[in-house]
Protein backbone atom coordinates (compact mmCIF):
# COMPACT_ATOMS: atom_id res chain seq x y z
CA UNK A 1 0.00 0.00 0.00
CA UNK A 2 1.19 3.51 -0.70
CA UNK A 3 2.57 5.87 1.92
CA UNK A 4 0.33 8.72 2.97
CA UNK A 5 1.75 12.02 4.13
CA UNK A 6 3.85 15.02 3.22
CA UNK A 7 4.16 18.72 3.82
CA UNK A 8 0.91 20.39 4.84
CA UNK A 9 -0.98 23.09 2.98
CA UNK A 10 -3.32 24.95 5.34
CA UNK A 11 -6.59 26.24 3.89
CA UNK A 12 -8.18 28.24 6.68
CA UNK A 13 -11.82 28.35 5.59
CA UNK A 14 -15.08 26.40 5.87
CA UNK A 15 -17.18 25.24 2.91
CA UNK A 16 -14.51 25.17 0.20
CA UNK A 17 -16.46 23.90 -2.80
CA UNK A 18 -15.50 21.83 -5.82
CA UNK A 19 -15.97 24.76 -8.21
CA UNK A 20 -13.19 26.51 -6.29
CA UNK A 21 -11.01 23.39 -6.36
CA UNK A 22 -11.40 22.95 -10.12
CA UNK A 23 -13.65 25.32 -12.11
CA UNK A 24 -16.24 23.83 -14.48
CA UNK A 25 -14.53 25.22 -17.56
CA UNK A 26 -11.73 22.66 -17.14
CA UNK A 27 -14.12 19.72 -17.03
CA UNK A 28 -13.74 19.36 -20.78
CA UNK A 29 -10.29 17.84 -20.24
CA UNK A 30 -10.21 14.13 -20.92
CA UNK A 31 -7.11 13.27 -18.90
CA UNK A 32 -6.41 13.76 -15.21
CA UNK A 33 -2.94 15.16 -15.92
CA UNK A 34 -4.33 18.05 -17.95
CA UNK A 35 -6.03 19.36 -14.80
CA UNK A 36 -2.75 19.83 -12.93
CA UNK A 37 -2.12 23.58 -13.45
CA UNK A 38 -5.65 24.60 -12.44
CA UNK A 39 -5.69 23.34 -8.85
CA UNK A 40 -7.63 25.62 -6.47
CA UNK A 41 -7.70 28.31 -9.14
CA UNK A 42 -10.91 29.99 -7.94
CA UNK A 43 -10.34 29.54 -4.20
CA UNK A 44 -11.60 32.57 -2.28
CA UNK A 45 -8.97 32.86 0.43
CA UNK A 46 -7.05 36.06 1.18
CA UNK A 47 -3.34 35.88 0.31
CA UNK A 48 -3.57 32.42 -1.26
CA UNK A 49 -1.58 31.92 -4.45
CA UNK A 50 -2.14 28.43 -5.88
CA UNK A 51 1.01 28.40 -7.98
CA UNK A 52 3.36 29.26 -5.09
CA UNK A 53 1.55 27.71 -2.14
CA UNK A 54 0.97 24.21 -3.54
CA UNK A 55 4.60 23.56 -4.47
CA UNK A 56 5.92 20.51 -2.62
CA UNK A 57 2.78 19.91 -0.54
CA UNK A 58 1.33 16.44 0.03
CA UNK A 59 -1.47 17.00 2.57
CA UNK A 60 -4.26 19.56 2.87
CA UNK A 61 -5.48 20.63 6.30
CA UNK A 62 -8.71 22.57 6.32
CA UNK A 63 -11.94 23.31 8.17
CA UNK A 64 -15.57 22.14 7.86
CA UNK A 65 -17.57 20.86 4.88
CA UNK A 66 -14.64 20.58 2.50
CA UNK A 67 -15.50 19.62 -1.09
CA UNK A 68 -19.14 20.66 -1.07
CA UNK A 69 -21.03 21.32 -4.29
CA UNK A 70 -20.59 19.45 -7.52
CA UNK A 71 -19.97 15.70 -7.79
CA UNK A 72 -16.95 16.16 -10.07
CA UNK A 73 -14.25 13.65 -9.24
CA UNK A 74 -11.92 16.07 -11.01
CA UNK A 75 -11.65 17.75 -7.58
CA UNK A 76 -9.97 14.60 -6.27
CA UNK A 77 -7.89 13.97 -9.40
CA UNK A 78 -6.50 17.50 -9.42
CA UNK A 79 -5.08 16.75 -5.95
CA UNK A 80 -3.85 13.33 -7.04
CA UNK A 81 -1.93 14.72 -10.03
CA UNK A 82 -0.41 17.36 -7.75
CA UNK A 83 0.77 14.57 -5.40
CA UNK A 84 -1.71 15.42 -2.65
CA UNK A 85 -3.22 12.17 -1.36
CA UNK A 86 -4.57 13.18 2.03
CA UNK A 87 -7.08 15.82 3.04
CA UNK A 88 -7.65 16.37 6.76
CA UNK A 89 -10.75 18.37 7.67
CA UNK A 90 -13.31 18.91 10.37
CA UNK A 91 -15.90 17.45 7.98
CA UNK A 92 -16.42 16.65 4.31
CA UNK A 93 -19.25 16.79 1.82
CA UNK A 94 -20.44 13.23 1.18
CA UNK A 95 -19.63 12.92 -2.53
CA UNK A 96 -16.15 14.39 -2.19
CA UNK A 97 -15.32 12.07 0.72
CA UNK A 98 -16.61 9.06 -1.21
CA UNK A 99 -14.66 10.08 -4.32
CA UNK A 100 -11.45 10.27 -2.26
CA UNK A 101 -11.85 6.73 -0.91
CA UNK A 102 -13.07 5.47 -4.27
CA UNK A 103 -9.71 6.62 -5.68
CA UNK A 104 -7.82 5.00 -2.80
CA UNK A 105 -7.03 8.36 -1.19
CA UNK A 106 -7.63 9.54 2.38
CA UNK A 107 -10.26 12.02 3.60
CA UNK A 108 -9.68 12.12 7.36
CA UNK A 109 -12.17 13.78 9.67
CA UNK A 110 -10.94 15.18 12.96
CA UNK A 111 -12.76 17.02 15.75
CA UNK A 112 -12.53 20.80 15.68
CA UNK A 113 -10.04 20.92 18.57
CA UNK A 114 -7.60 18.62 16.75
CA UNK A 115 -7.86 20.75 13.62
CA UNK A 116 -7.16 23.86 15.77
CA UNK A 117 -4.18 22.05 17.20
CA UNK A 118 -2.79 21.34 13.71
CA UNK A 119 -3.33 24.95 12.65
CA UNK A 120 -1.36 26.08 15.73
CA UNK A 121 1.79 24.20 14.70
CA UNK A 122 2.95 26.97 12.37
CA UNK A 123 3.31 27.09 8.59
CA UNK A 124 5.95 24.39 8.15
CA UNK A 125 4.24 21.17 9.17
CA UNK A 126 4.90 17.65 7.94
CA UNK A 127 2.26 14.97 8.30
CA UNK A 128 2.64 11.22 8.30
CA UNK A 129 -0.30 8.84 8.46
CA UNK A 130 -0.18 5.38 10.02
CA UNK A 131 -3.21 3.63 8.57
CA UNK A 132 -3.06 0.51 10.72
CA UNK A 133 -2.70 2.43 13.96
CA UNK A 134 -5.13 5.13 12.73
CA UNK A 135 -2.79 7.88 13.87
CA UNK A 136 -1.58 11.09 12.31
CA UNK A 137 1.82 12.39 13.35
CA UNK A 138 2.36 16.10 12.72
CA UNK A 139 5.80 17.67 12.99
CA UNK A 140 5.83 21.45 13.16
CA UNK A 141 6.75 23.81 15.98
CA UNK A 142 6.32 20.64 18.03
CA UNK A 143 5.48 17.01 17.38
CA UNK A 144 1.94 15.76 18.01
CA UNK A 145 0.22 12.44 17.45
CA UNK A 146 -3.52 12.48 16.81
CA UNK A 147 -5.70 9.38 16.55
CA UNK A 148 -8.48 9.29 13.95
CA UNK A 149 -11.42 7.06 13.10
CA UNK A 150 -11.46 5.25 9.79
CA UNK A 151 -14.60 3.52 8.52
CA UNK A 152 -13.78 -0.17 7.95
CA UNK A 153 -15.20 -0.16 4.44
CA UNK A 154 -13.28 2.99 3.49
CA UNK A 155 -10.14 1.27 4.74
CA UNK A 156 -10.85 -1.70 2.51
CA UNK A 157 -11.19 0.65 -0.47
CA UNK A 158 -7.83 2.24 0.27
CA UNK A 159 -6.22 -1.19 0.66
CA UNK A 160 -7.75 -2.37 -2.61
CA UNK A 161 -6.50 0.75 -4.39
CA UNK A 162 -10.04 2.03 -4.99
CA UNK A 163 -13.69 1.07 -5.45
CA UNK A 164 -13.44 -0.18 -9.02
CA UNK A 165 -10.93 -2.87 -8.12
CA UNK A 166 -12.86 -3.76 -4.97
CA UNK A 167 -16.23 -3.93 -6.75
CA UNK A 168 -14.81 -5.92 -9.65
CA UNK A 169 -13.56 -8.53 -7.23
CA UNK A 170 -16.64 -8.69 -5.00
CA UNK A 171 -19.74 -8.03 -7.13
CA UNK B 1 -39.76 -0.47 14.54
CA UNK B 2 -41.09 1.64 11.70
CA UNK B 3 -39.06 2.52 8.63
CA UNK B 4 -38.61 5.70 6.62
CA UNK B 5 -39.17 5.67 2.85
CA UNK B 6 -35.41 5.67 2.32
CA UNK B 7 -34.93 2.71 4.66
CA UNK B 8 -37.62 0.79 2.76
CA UNK B 9 -35.93 1.53 -0.57
CA UNK B 10 -32.54 0.52 0.83
CA UNK B 11 -33.97 -2.74 2.22
CA UNK B 12 -35.53 -3.57 -1.15
CA UNK B 13 -32.21 -3.04 -2.99
CA UNK B 14 -29.70 -4.46 -0.54
CA UNK B 15 -26.92 -6.37 -2.27
CA UNK B 16 -24.35 -6.45 0.52
CA UNK B 17 -23.56 -5.04 3.95
CA UNK B 18 -19.74 -4.92 4.11
CA UNK B 19 -19.91 -3.26 7.56
CA UNK B 20 -22.88 -2.29 9.73
CA UNK B 21 -22.37 1.32 8.58
CA UNK B 22 -22.09 0.66 4.85
CA UNK B 23 -24.41 -0.86 2.29
CA UNK B 24 -24.09 -1.85 -1.33
CA UNK B 25 -27.31 -1.26 -3.27
CA UNK B 26 -28.61 -2.57 -6.56
CA UNK B 27 -29.30 0.37 -8.83
CA UNK B 28 -32.40 0.70 -11.05
CA UNK B 29 -31.30 3.65 -13.16
CA UNK B 30 -27.78 4.82 -14.01
CA UNK B 31 -27.89 8.24 -15.66
CA UNK B 32 -25.06 9.68 -17.71
CA UNK B 33 -24.14 13.04 -19.24
CA UNK B 34 -21.29 14.20 -21.40
CA UNK B 35 -19.24 15.98 -18.75
CA UNK B 36 -18.59 13.23 -16.21
CA UNK B 37 -19.25 10.09 -18.28
CA UNK B 38 -16.62 10.26 -21.10
CA UNK B 39 -13.73 10.03 -18.65
CA UNK B 40 -15.46 7.01 -17.03
CA UNK B 41 -15.87 5.41 -20.46
CA UNK B 42 -12.23 5.96 -21.46
CA UNK B 43 -11.03 4.65 -18.11
CA UNK B 44 -13.16 1.51 -18.43
CA UNK B 45 -11.82 1.05 -21.95
CA UNK B 46 -8.23 1.40 -20.85
CA UNK B 47 -8.80 -1.29 -18.20
CA UNK B 48 -10.37 -3.64 -20.74
CA UNK B 49 -13.73 -3.29 -18.97
CA UNK B 50 -15.81 -1.60 -21.66
CA UNK B 51 -19.07 -3.31 -20.68
CA UNK B 52 -22.45 -2.17 -19.34
CA UNK B 53 -24.48 -4.11 -16.77
CA UNK B 54 -27.88 -3.56 -18.40
CA UNK B 55 -28.46 -1.39 -21.47
CA UNK B 56 -32.10 -0.77 -20.51
CA UNK B 57 -31.14 0.66 -17.11
CA UNK B 58 -28.68 3.17 -18.50
CA UNK B 59 -29.94 6.55 -19.69
CA UNK B 60 -27.65 9.05 -21.35
CA UNK B 61 -27.84 12.62 -22.61
CA UNK B 62 -25.68 15.39 -23.97
CA UNK B 63 -26.92 18.45 -22.11
CA UNK B 64 -24.26 20.60 -20.51
CA UNK B 65 -22.66 22.02 -23.64
CA UNK B 66 -24.88 21.45 -26.65
CA UNK B 67 -24.34 22.15 -29.50
CA UNK B 68 -20.64 21.60 -28.82
CA UNK B 69 -18.74 24.89 -28.43
CA UNK B 70 -15.23 23.73 -29.31
CA UNK B 71 -13.16 20.67 -30.19
CA UNK B 72 -12.92 19.47 -26.60
CA UNK B 73 -16.65 19.53 -25.92
CA UNK B 74 -17.24 18.00 -29.35
CA UNK B 75 -14.97 15.13 -28.32
CA UNK B 76 -16.86 14.65 -25.05
CA UNK B 77 -20.07 14.39 -27.05
CA UNK B 78 -18.46 11.99 -29.48
CA UNK B 79 -17.17 9.68 -26.74
CA UNK B 80 -20.56 9.30 -25.06
CA UNK B 81 -22.40 9.08 -28.42
CA UNK B 82 -20.09 6.35 -29.75
CA UNK B 83 -20.39 4.48 -26.46
CA UNK B 84 -24.20 4.64 -26.47
CA UNK B 85 -24.26 3.32 -30.04
CA UNK B 86 -21.69 0.63 -29.33
CA UNK B 87 -23.69 -0.71 -26.39
CA UNK B 88 -27.07 -0.13 -28.04
CA UNK B 89 -28.30 2.15 -25.30
CA UNK B 90 -31.79 3.02 -26.53
CA UNK B 91 -32.39 5.90 -24.16
CA UNK B 92 -29.69 8.21 -25.42
CA UNK B 93 -30.65 11.82 -26.16
CA UNK B 94 -28.64 13.90 -28.58
CA UNK B 95 -29.23 17.19 -30.41
CA UNK B 96 -32.86 17.68 -31.35
CA UNK B 97 -34.05 15.45 -28.51
CA UNK B 98 -31.79 16.55 -25.68
CA UNK B 99 -32.42 18.67 -22.63
CA UNK B 100 -31.21 19.14 -19.06
CA UNK B 101 -30.84 15.64 -17.57
CA UNK B 102 -32.86 16.20 -14.39
CA UNK B 103 -35.75 17.68 -16.36
CA UNK B 104 -35.58 15.31 -19.34
CA UNK B 105 -35.34 11.93 -17.60
CA UNK B 106 -38.37 12.51 -15.31
CA UNK B 107 -40.38 13.65 -18.34
CA UNK B 108 -39.60 10.32 -20.04
CA UNK B 109 -40.96 8.42 -17.05
CA UNK B 110 -37.61 6.82 -16.19
CA UNK B 111 -37.90 7.36 -12.45
CA UNK B 112 -40.52 5.56 -10.39
CA UNK B 113 -41.37 5.42 -6.69
CA UNK B 114 -39.04 3.06 -4.85
CA UNK B 115 -36.28 3.28 -7.47
CA UNK B 116 -32.58 3.70 -6.77
CA UNK B 117 -30.96 6.21 -9.12
CA UNK B 118 -27.37 7.36 -9.50
CA UNK B 119 -25.70 9.85 -11.82
CA UNK B 120 -22.34 11.56 -12.01
CA UNK B 121 -24.04 14.82 -11.16
CA UNK B 122 -24.74 16.29 -7.74
CA UNK B 123 -28.29 17.42 -8.60
CA UNK B 124 -29.43 13.83 -9.10
CA UNK B 125 -31.24 14.41 -5.79
CA UNK B 126 -33.95 16.04 -7.96
CA UNK B 127 -35.41 12.62 -8.79
CA UNK B 128 -36.30 12.06 -5.14
CA UNK B 129 -39.43 14.06 -6.00
CA UNK B 130 -40.84 10.77 -7.33
CA UNK B 131 -40.30 8.92 -4.05
CA UNK B 132 -37.04 7.44 -5.30
CA UNK B 133 -33.62 7.35 -3.67
CA UNK B 134 -31.50 9.35 -6.10
CA UNK B 135 -27.96 10.42 -5.36
CA UNK B 136 -25.16 12.25 -7.09
CA UNK B 137 -21.90 10.33 -7.33
CA UNK B 138 -18.41 10.73 -8.76
CA UNK B 139 -16.81 9.12 -11.79
CA UNK B 140 -15.52 5.97 -10.06
CA UNK B 141 -18.97 5.26 -8.62
CA UNK B 142 -20.35 5.87 -12.10
CA UNK B 143 -17.88 3.38 -13.60
CA UNK B 144 -18.91 0.74 -11.09
CA UNK B 145 -22.58 1.61 -11.69
CA UNK B 146 -22.18 1.18 -15.45
CA UNK B 147 -20.22 -2.03 -15.05
CA UNK B 148 -21.95 -3.74 -12.14
CA UNK B 149 -25.19 -1.90 -11.40
CA UNK B 150 -24.27 -1.37 -7.75
CA UNK B 151 -23.25 1.57 -5.59
CA UNK B 152 -22.05 1.95 -2.00
CA UNK B 153 -23.69 4.22 0.55
CA UNK B 154 -23.56 4.80 4.26
CA UNK B 155 -26.65 3.50 6.05
CA UNK B 156 -29.09 6.39 5.68
CA UNK B 157 -30.24 8.79 8.34
CA UNK B 158 -33.27 10.85 7.52
CA UNK B 159 -34.25 14.37 8.44
CA UNK B 160 -37.98 15.08 8.29
CA UNK B 161 -39.02 18.49 7.01
CA UNK B 162 -42.73 19.15 7.37
CA UNK B 163 -43.97 22.15 5.43
CA UNK B 164 -47.23 23.62 6.67
CA UNK B 165 -49.42 26.68 6.05
CA UNK B 166 -50.03 28.04 2.56
CA UNK B 167 -47.72 29.88 0.18
CA UNK B 168 -48.66 33.45 -0.73
CA UNK B 169 -49.12 34.36 -4.37
CA UNK B 170 -45.67 35.23 -5.72
CA UNK B 171 -43.88 32.76 -3.45
CA UNK B 172 -42.88 29.34 -4.79
CA UNK B 173 -41.03 26.08 -4.11
CA UNK B 174 -37.74 27.84 -4.90
CA UNK B 175 -38.31 30.32 -2.10
CA UNK B 176 -39.16 27.46 0.27
CA UNK B 177 -35.99 25.53 -0.48
CA UNK B 178 -33.77 28.63 -0.33
CA UNK B 179 -35.25 29.38 3.09
CA UNK B 180 -34.67 25.78 4.25
CA UNK B 181 -31.03 25.93 3.11
CA UNK B 182 -30.61 29.22 4.97
CA UNK B 183 -31.90 27.55 8.14
CA UNK B 184 -29.89 24.33 7.75
CA UNK B 185 -26.72 25.93 6.30
CA UNK B 186 -24.66 24.39 3.50
CA UNK B 187 -23.74 21.31 5.50
CA UNK B 188 -26.74 21.01 7.78
CA UNK B 189 -27.95 17.91 5.95
CA UNK B 190 -24.61 16.27 5.08
CA UNK B 191 -24.91 12.47 4.93
CA UNK B 192 -28.66 12.80 5.49
CA UNK B 193 -31.74 12.29 3.41
CA UNK B 194 -34.17 15.21 3.44
CA UNK B 195 -37.73 13.90 3.51
CA UNK B 196 -40.18 16.65 2.54
CA UNK B 197 -43.78 16.23 3.61
CA UNK B 198 -46.77 18.12 4.97
CA UNK B 199 -49.76 19.87 3.41
CA UNK B 200 -47.72 22.29 1.29
CA UNK B 201 -45.76 19.47 -0.35
CA UNK B 202 -48.95 17.45 -0.88
CA UNK B 203 -50.45 20.27 -2.93
CA UNK B 204 -47.24 20.88 -4.90
CA UNK B 205 -47.00 19.75 -8.53
CA UNK B 206 -44.23 17.36 -9.57
CA UNK B 207 -42.40 20.34 -11.08
CA UNK B 208 -42.44 22.15 -7.73
CA UNK B 209 -41.37 19.00 -5.86
CA UNK B 210 -38.45 18.63 -8.26
CA UNK B 211 -37.39 22.21 -7.51
CA UNK B 212 -37.55 21.40 -3.80
CA UNK B 213 -35.53 18.17 -4.06
CA UNK B 214 -33.09 19.64 -6.60
CA UNK B 215 -31.44 21.85 -4.00
CA UNK B 216 -31.18 19.24 -1.20
CA UNK B 217 -27.49 18.94 -2.13
CA UNK B 218 -27.00 22.65 -1.40
CA UNK B 219 -27.64 21.80 2.26
CA UNK B 220 -25.29 18.83 1.87
CA UNK B 221 -28.17 16.31 1.65
CA UNK B 222 -27.63 12.94 -0.02
CA UNK B 223 -31.11 13.06 -1.50
CA UNK B 224 -34.34 15.02 -1.20
CA UNK B 225 -37.38 12.79 -1.15
CA UNK B 226 -41.17 13.24 -1.33
CA UNK B 227 -43.79 10.59 -0.58
CA UNK B 228 -45.27 9.30 -3.85
CA UNK B 229 -49.00 10.05 -4.06
CA UNK B 230 -51.79 10.89 -6.48
CA UNK B 231 -49.84 13.82 -7.96
CA UNK B 232 -46.96 11.41 -8.68
CA UNK B 233 -49.29 8.80 -10.14
CA UNK B 234 -51.00 11.32 -12.43
CA UNK B 235 -47.66 12.61 -13.71
CA UNK B 236 -46.44 9.07 -14.38
CA UNK B 237 -49.76 7.76 -15.71
CA UNK B 238 -48.78 7.66 -19.43
CA UNK B 239 -45.87 5.38 -18.45
CA UNK B 240 -47.59 3.15 -15.92
CA UNK B 241 -51.05 2.73 -17.37
CA UNK B 242 -50.28 -0.81 -18.55
CA UNK B 243 -49.10 -1.70 -15.10
CA UNK B 244 -52.09 -0.52 -13.07
CA UNK B 245 -55.80 -0.74 -13.78
CA UNK B 246 -56.45 2.72 -12.42
CA UNK B 247 -54.73 5.73 -10.92
CA UNK B 248 -56.32 4.78 -7.60
CA UNK B 249 -54.57 1.43 -7.64
CA UNK B 250 -51.25 3.06 -8.51
CA UNK B 251 -51.69 5.48 -5.60
CA UNK B 252 -52.43 2.56 -3.30
CA UNK B 253 -49.39 0.66 -4.48
CA UNK B 254 -47.11 3.72 -4.14
CA UNK B 255 -48.21 4.04 -0.50
CA UNK B 256 -46.19 0.95 0.37
CA UNK B 257 -43.10 3.14 0.19
CA UNK B 258 -44.44 5.75 2.61
CA UNK B 259 -42.54 6.24 5.85
CA UNK B 260 -44.20 4.48 8.78
CA UNK B 261 -45.73 6.69 11.48
CA UNK B 262 -43.22 5.32 14.00
CA UNK B 263 -40.17 5.69 11.75
CA UNK B 264 -37.08 7.20 13.34
CA UNK B 265 -35.65 10.51 12.18
CA UNK B 266 -32.36 12.09 13.23
CA UNK B 267 -33.90 15.53 13.06
CA UNK B 268 -37.34 17.04 12.53
CA UNK B 269 -38.17 20.50 11.30
CA UNK B 270 -41.62 22.01 10.97
CA UNK B 271 -41.87 25.03 8.79
CA UNK B 272 -44.95 27.22 8.43
CA UNK B 273 -44.50 29.04 5.13
CA UNK B 274 -47.61 31.26 5.28
CA UNK B 275 -45.57 34.40 5.96
CA UNK B 276 -42.61 33.45 3.76
CA UNK B 277 -41.46 36.23 1.42
CA UNK B 278 -39.62 35.69 -1.89
CA UNK B 279 -35.99 34.76 -1.18
CA UNK B 280 -32.68 35.40 -2.94
CA UNK B 281 -29.04 34.65 -2.26
CA UNK B 282 -26.25 37.14 -1.70
CA UNK B 283 -22.56 36.15 -1.42
CA UNK B 284 -21.05 32.91 -2.66
CA UNK B 285 -22.83 30.20 -0.71
CA UNK B 286 -26.37 28.95 -1.26
CA UNK B 287 -27.17 29.41 2.43
CA UNK B 288 -26.49 33.14 2.23
CA UNK B 289 -30.14 33.93 1.72
CA UNK B 290 -32.28 37.00 2.49
CA UNK B 291 -35.79 38.21 1.84
CA UNK B 292 -35.84 39.80 -1.59
CA UNK B 293 -37.13 42.99 0.02
CA UNK B 294 -33.78 43.34 1.83
CA UNK B 295 -31.92 43.20 -1.48
CA UNK B 296 -34.23 45.37 -3.54
CA UNK B 297 -32.43 47.74 -5.87
CA UNK B 298 -29.30 45.61 -6.42
CA UNK B 299 -28.59 46.18 -10.13
CA UNK B 300 -28.05 43.17 -12.41
CA UNK B 301 -26.45 42.77 -15.84
CA UNK B 302 -28.00 39.46 -16.83
CA UNK B 303 -31.10 37.46 -15.93
CA UNK B 304 -31.01 33.72 -16.55
CA UNK B 305 -34.13 31.57 -16.50
CA UNK B 306 -33.54 27.86 -16.96
CA UNK B 307 -31.69 24.85 -15.47
CA UNK B 308 -32.69 21.66 -13.69
CA UNK B 309 -33.99 23.79 -10.82
CA UNK B 310 -36.34 26.11 -12.69
CA UNK B 311 -36.43 25.48 -16.43
CA UNK B 312 -39.71 23.55 -16.50
CA UNK B 313 -43.01 24.61 -18.01
CA UNK B 314 -44.45 25.92 -14.73
CA UNK B 315 -41.36 28.06 -14.24
CA UNK B 316 -41.73 29.54 -17.71
CA UNK B 317 -45.42 30.17 -17.07
CA UNK B 318 -44.76 32.00 -13.84
CA UNK B 319 -42.03 34.17 -15.36
CA UNK B 320 -44.26 34.92 -18.37
CA UNK B 321 -46.99 36.02 -16.00
CA UNK B 322 -44.76 38.94 -15.00
CA UNK B 323 -43.21 39.57 -18.41
CA UNK B 324 -46.46 39.64 -20.38
CA UNK B 325 -46.80 42.97 -22.18
CA UNK B 326 -43.64 44.36 -20.56
CA UNK B 327 -40.09 45.02 -21.71
CA UNK B 328 -37.02 44.09 -19.73
CA UNK B 329 -34.75 46.96 -18.66
CA UNK B 330 -32.37 48.26 -21.33
CA UNK B 331 -29.41 47.51 -19.07
CA UNK B 332 -30.28 43.82 -18.72
CA UNK B 333 -29.52 40.82 -20.95
CA UNK B 334 -32.31 38.28 -20.55
CA UNK B 335 -31.62 34.62 -21.41
CA UNK B 336 -34.17 31.82 -21.33
CA UNK B 337 -33.17 28.17 -21.75
CA UNK B 338 -36.24 25.92 -21.66
CA UNK B 339 -35.04 22.75 -19.95
CA UNK B 340 -36.26 20.22 -22.52
CA UNK B 341 -37.64 20.09 -26.07
CA UNK B 342 -41.05 19.24 -24.63
CA UNK B 343 -40.97 22.31 -22.38
CA UNK B 344 -39.87 24.39 -25.37
CA UNK B 345 -42.63 23.05 -27.61
CA UNK B 346 -45.27 23.52 -24.95
CA UNK B 347 -44.07 27.06 -24.24
CA UNK B 348 -44.32 27.85 -27.95
CA UNK B 349 -47.82 26.44 -28.09
CA UNK B 350 -48.94 28.38 -25.04
CA UNK B 351 -47.50 31.61 -26.44
CA UNK B 352 -44.94 31.89 -23.65
CA UNK B 353 -41.95 32.05 -25.98
CA UNK B 354 -43.55 35.01 -27.76
CA UNK B 355 -43.98 36.77 -24.41
CA UNK B 356 -40.31 36.23 -23.53
CA UNK B 357 -39.15 37.39 -26.95
CA UNK B 358 -41.36 40.46 -27.00
CA UNK B 359 -40.02 41.34 -23.56
CA UNK B 360 -36.50 41.24 -24.99
CA UNK B 361 -35.25 37.81 -23.89
CA UNK B 362 -32.92 35.69 -25.98
CA UNK B 363 -34.22 32.10 -26.13
CA UNK B 364 -31.66 29.31 -26.42
CA UNK B 365 -32.07 25.62 -27.16
CA UNK B 366 -32.63 23.29 -24.19
CA UNK B 367 -29.29 23.01 -22.37
CA UNK B 368 -27.62 23.63 -19.01
CA UNK B 369 -26.29 26.74 -20.73
CA UNK B 370 -25.31 29.62 -18.50
CA UNK B 371 -25.81 27.64 -15.28
CA UNK B 372 -22.24 26.44 -14.99
CA UNK B 373 -20.17 29.01 -16.83
CA UNK B 374 -18.70 26.66 -19.42
CA UNK B 375 -21.17 27.01 -22.26
CA UNK B 376 -23.07 30.11 -23.35
CA UNK B 377 -24.07 33.11 -21.25
CA UNK B 378 -20.78 33.38 -19.35
CA UNK B 379 -20.43 36.49 -17.15
CA UNK B 380 -17.57 38.98 -17.42
CA UNK B 381 -15.50 39.84 -14.36
CA UNK B 382 -17.59 41.93 -11.98
CA UNK B 383 -20.92 41.30 -13.70
CA UNK B 384 -24.02 40.33 -11.76
CA UNK B 385 -26.58 37.73 -12.78
CA UNK B 386 -30.03 37.09 -11.33
CA UNK B 387 -30.50 33.39 -11.92
CA UNK B 388 -33.08 30.64 -11.38
CA UNK B 389 -30.27 28.07 -11.06
CA UNK B 390 -28.99 26.42 -7.89
CA UNK B 391 -25.40 27.54 -7.27
CA UNK B 392 -23.90 30.94 -6.55
CA UNK B 393 -20.35 29.68 -5.97
CA UNK B 394 -17.46 31.97 -6.77
CA UNK B 395 -16.82 31.75 -10.52
CA UNK B 396 -19.81 29.48 -11.14
CA UNK B 397 -21.19 31.45 -14.10
CA UNK B 398 -17.86 32.94 -15.15
CA UNK B 399 -14.70 34.08 -13.39
CA UNK B 400 -15.34 37.16 -11.26
CA UNK B 401 -19.09 37.06 -11.87
CA UNK B 402 -21.66 37.27 -9.09
CA UNK B 403 -24.82 35.15 -9.01
CA UNK B 404 -28.02 35.80 -7.07
CA UNK B 405 -30.26 32.74 -6.94
CA UNK B 406 -34.01 33.31 -6.95
CA UNK B 407 -37.34 32.04 -8.27
CA UNK B 408 -38.49 32.51 -11.89
CA UNK B 409 -41.04 35.08 -10.68
CA UNK B 410 -38.38 37.13 -8.91
CA UNK B 411 -35.98 36.76 -11.86
CA UNK B 412 -38.65 38.03 -14.26
CA UNK B 413 -39.50 40.99 -12.02
CA UNK B 414 -35.78 41.72 -11.70
CA UNK B 415 -35.38 41.65 -15.49
CA UNK B 416 -38.18 44.16 -15.93
CA UNK B 417 -36.85 46.61 -13.34
CA UNK B 418 -33.13 46.07 -14.00
CA UNK B 419 -32.49 45.47 -10.32
CA UNK B 420 -33.54 42.86 -7.77
CA UNK B 421 -37.29 43.26 -7.26
CA UNK B 422 -40.02 41.66 -5.17
CA UNK B 423 -42.29 40.02 -7.78
CA UNK B 424 -45.40 40.55 -5.65
CA UNK B 425 -45.34 44.19 -6.73
CA UNK B 426 -45.72 43.28 -10.39
CA UNK B 427 -48.39 40.60 -10.15
S1 LIG C 1 -28.69 22.87 -15.15
FE1 LIG C 1 -26.88 23.43 -13.96
S2 LIG C 1 -27.07 22.38 -12.02
FE2 LIG C 1 -28.53 21.43 -13.43
S3 LIG C 1 -27.44 19.67 -14.30
FE3 LIG C 1 -27.10 21.40 -15.66
S4 LIG C 1 -25.19 22.35 -14.97
FE4 LIG C 1 -25.92 21.00 -13.33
Amino acid sequence: MKEFGGKALFLDRNDINTDEIIPAKYLTENTKMALQPYILEDLKLGGFDPRKDIEGKGVIITRANFGCGSSREHAVWVFEVNDINVVIAESFARIFRQNMYNCGMLAIELPKKDIENLFSLGDAVTISVDLDACTITARGSKKVAIPFKLNEFDKKLVEAGGWLTYADKNY
Amino acid sequence: MGKTIAEKIFAAHLRDTPTPENVILDIDVVMCHEITTPIAITDLESRGMDRVFDTAKIKAVIDHVTPAKDSKTAMQGKIIRDWARRHKIQDFFDIGANGVCHALFPEKGFVRPGHTVIMGDSHTCTHGAFGAFAAGIGTTDLEVGILKGVCSFRTPETMKITITGALQDGVSAKDVILFIIKKLTVNGATDKIMEFSGPVVETMSMEARMTLCNMAIEAGGTCGICLPDRVTAKYLWPFIKDQYESIDLAVKDFAKWHSDPDATYVQEMILDVSALAPQATFGYKPDEVKDVTEMEGTPVDQVYIGSCTNGRIEDLRSAARILKGKKIAATVRGILSPATPKVYAQALEEGLIAIFMEAGFCVTNPTCGACLGMSNGVLADGEICASTTNRNFNGRMGKGGIVHLMSPLTAAATAVQGHITDPRKLL
